[in-house]
C-alpha cells in the first residue's frame, strides 16, 4: 500500500471528544479524517445537556462567544421533588458568568460548529457514513471499514458513543452491566425567550439548571434535569437501567409523569414540543474508565471509553469528552513522533489523563455511583427533608420545638432510621 | 399545560431519513419466548418501538428508533440484533 493513501489519524464519531481530538491533532500538522454516520455532523448527537465549558477555553479561545451556545448557566436547583411538595436548594450566583463556567447546549446546534472548527483546521470531514469495523493487521488497528469502503490509518480514535461497536468489535469492551447505564428520555419545549427569562427568574442570556430527585423518576435510581436554552427548556430523566427494568415502568410513562408533575409543569406551561429524544447515558463512568482505553493503533475518548461523571449535583459528560480528547490528541500526536503507536506508544494516554482534571476526578468520584445506588435516595430523603420544614413552616398553633427535636420527630415518622441516614450521610461525605 | 400527544405523535415531528430497504433491528422470537423478555423491551423503549403481539411475539416498528442502544443493553444475549442504522440513515435531530 501507498504511504500517502494512509491518514495519521481516523476518528470515529463527530461528538465533542471526537471533534476536539481530531482539531488537535489536525492543528499539530496530522492528516486528521472525521467521519460521522449522521447526515450531518451532530444530527446523532443528543445530551441533556448542560456543558462545564471551561475546558473548552483551550481549545477554542472564545468558545462561549463564538460557538452557538444557549444560556449561561448562573443558577443552579437541587430539588429534592415529592409527590406534593419539593424542597430545593437555589444557588444563583454571579461569579459562575464571570468566567463563564457552564452552558446550556442543543447538540445539534453545536456539533455542526464544532465540525466547521476542524475542516478549517484541515481535516477531511467525512458526514453520513457509518463505519462498520475496525481493519486489523493482526492485533494492530491500521483503519476502519465503511461498506466497501476502508479507511487506513495509523492510529484510529474511537469517539464512537456509549455503545461503542468498535471498542466491542475486538473485545475491549463487553456488554455494560445495566446499573453502569441510564436511559435518558427527553423533550425540548419551545418558549418564547420573554417567558423564560420572566418564569425563570433570568435575564439576557443567563440560565437556569434544575437537578431533580425523587419523584422526578417514579423511585427509580436517577433524576430528572430541566434546562434553560435561549428559546426552549430542555426537560427529562434520567433512570438507571438495572432499576428500571427491576420495577417494570414504561420510559415513556415516568417521563411523562415528570413534565406533568405541578412543580414542573408550570415552567413549561403553554410551550411547544420541539423535539423528543432518547440517549443512553453512563453512571459509573470510573468503573469503566479502569478498563481497557488503548489496543495497538487505537484510542478510546468520550462516552466510548467511559468518561461521565454523576456526582448527585454535576453530571458531566461532555467536558470530560473534551478533556479525554485532549489528553488522547497529545499521546497520539507523541507516538506519531514517535513512530510507534504500540500499545505501550499509545500508554502515554493514561499518563495525559491522570495529569488532567479528567483522571483526578475520575478518582474523586470513584465512590459516588455506589453511593447513588442506595434506593432511600429516590424517595424517603426527600419525603423527610419535606416532612422538617413542614414542621418548621406549618404554624398550627400547637406549641413550637426547637428545629432538632422537629427533625427528630420528622425522622420518627419517617421509614429512615437513624443509622440509615447517619449511614447515608457518611457515604454521601465520602463519595461525593 | 404542554400537549406531548402520544409517542408516535411526538416522533412524527422528529425528523427521520427512513431506510426504506433494510430494518436496523432484528428480534429473535425463539430466544424473546424463551427468556420472556418481551414485556422488558415493550416498556424500556422511549420510542415504543417494540409491541407484544397477539401471538406472543415481538414486533419491530424500526423506523420510530431514536438509536440510543437501550434495548441491546438490556435484552438477553440473542433476543436482539441491533446496530446503527446504514449512513445518512435514521433520526436527524434538529435540536439534540
Amino acid at each position: 500500500m501507498d504511504e500517502d493513501d494512509v491518514f495519521d489519524v481516523v476518528v470515529v464519531g463527530a461528538g465533542v471528544a471526537g471533534c476536539v481530538a481530531a482539531y488537535q491533532l489536525a492543528a499539530a500538522g496530522r492528516s486528521v479524517v472525521l467521519v460521522d454516520r449522521g447526515v450531518t455532523p451532530g444530527s446523532k448527537n443528543l445530551s441533556g445537556g448542560v456543558f462545564y465549558c471551561r475546558v473548552m477555553e483551550q481549545v477554542f479561545p472564545g468558545f462561549v462567544t463564538q460557538a452557538p451556545v444557549e444560556r449561561r448557566i448562573t443558577r443552579n436547583v437541587v430539588s429534592f421533588l415529592n409527590a406534593t411538595s419539593a424542597v430545593n436548594i437555589d444557588y444563583w450566583d454571579t461569579r459562575l458568568a464571570d468566567p463563564v463556567n457552564a452552558v446550556s447546549v442543543l447538540r445539534a446546534k453545536l456539533d455542526p460548529w464544532l465540525a466547521e472548527r476542524c475542516e478549517e483546521a484541515g481535516v477531511f470531514v467525512m458526514p453520513g457514513v457509518r463505519v462498520d469495523s475496525l481493519l486489523l493487521d493482526g492485533d494492530r488497528v491500521v483503519g476502519v471499514k465503511a461498506g466497501d469502503d476502508e479507511l487506513r490509518a495509523k492510529v484510529v480514535i474511537a469517539a464512537d458513543g456509549v455503545n461503542s461497536f468498535l471498542a466491542r468489535s475486538i473485545g475491549m469492551r463487553a456488554a455494560e452491566p445495566t446499573k453502569h447505564l441510564a436511559l435518558g428520555v427527553k423533550s425540548v419545549i419551545g418558549l418564547p425567550r420573554q417567558v423564560i427569562e420572566d418564569r425563570f427568574g433570568v435575564t439576557g442570556d443567563e440560565g437556569v439548571a434544575y437537578a431533580v430527585v425523587g419523584a422526578a423518576t417514579a423511585g427509580v435510581a436517577g433524576g430528572g434535569f430541566c434546562y434553560t436554552n435561549t428559546e426552549s427548556v430542555s426537560i427529562g430523566v434520567v433512570m438507571r437501567l438495572d432499576d428500571l427494568v427491576a420495577r417494570g415502568l414504561s420510559s415513556s410513562d415516568v417521563h411523562d409523569q415528570f413534565l406533568a408533575h405541578p412543580a414542573m409543569a408550570r415552567l413549561i406551561d403553554g410551550g411547544e414540543l420541539l423535539e423528543y429524544g432518547a440517549h443512553l447515558t453512563i453512571e459509573d463512568g470510573p468503573a469503566m474508565v479502569r478498563q481497557e482505553l488503548v489496543r495497538p493503533g487505537l484510542v478510546l475518548v468520550g462516552d466510548a471509553g467511559g468518561f461521565t461523571l454523576n456526582t448527585g449535583m454535576t453530571i458531566r459528560g461532555m467536558d470530560l469528552a473534551a478533556g479525554s480528547a485532549l489528553a488522547a490528541a497529545r499521546a497520539v500526536d507523541a507516538a506519531l513522533t514517535a513512530e510507534d503507536v504500540s500499545a505501550e506508544g499509545l500508554g502515554r494516554y493514561r499518563t495525559e489523563l491522570a495529569a488532567s482534571f479528567v483522571g483526578a476526578d475520575m478518582a474523586t468520584y470513584a465512590k459516588a455511583p455506589a453511593f447513588l445506588e442506595h434506593p432511600q435516595m429516590y424517595g424517603q430523603v426527600g419525603e423527610l427533608v419535606a416532612d422538617v420544614m413542614h414542621g418548621v413552616f406549618d404554624l398550627d398553633t400547637t406549641a413550637r420545638k426547637h428545629l432538632v427535636p422537629t427533625a427528630r420527630a420528622a425522622l420518627k415518622d419517617s421509614p429512615l432510621t437513624l443509622r440509615t441516614l447517619a449511614g447515608l450521610a457518611v457515604g454521601g461525605m465520602r463519595g461525593l | 399545560m404542554v400537549r406531548l400527544g402520544t409517542v408516535p405523535e411526538r416522533l412524527a415531528g422528529n425528523h427521520y431519513e427512513l431506510d426504506e430497504a433494510e430494518s436496523h433491528i432484528e428480534v429473535d422470537q425463539d430466544v424473546v419466548r424463551r427468556t420472556g423478555c418481551g414485556p422488558t423491551l415493550v416498556a424500556i423503549c422511549s420510542a415504543h418501538v417494540y409491541r407484544l403481539e397477539d401471538d406472543g411475539s415481538v414486533g419491530v416498528e424500526y423506523a420510530a428508533c431514536l438509536e440510543c442502544g437501550t434495548c441491546l443493553a438490556v435484552a438477553p444475549a440473542g433476543a436482539v440484533t441491533w446496530h446503527y442504522p446504514r449512513g445518512g440513515c435514521g433520526v436527524a435531530f434538529r435540536e439534540g
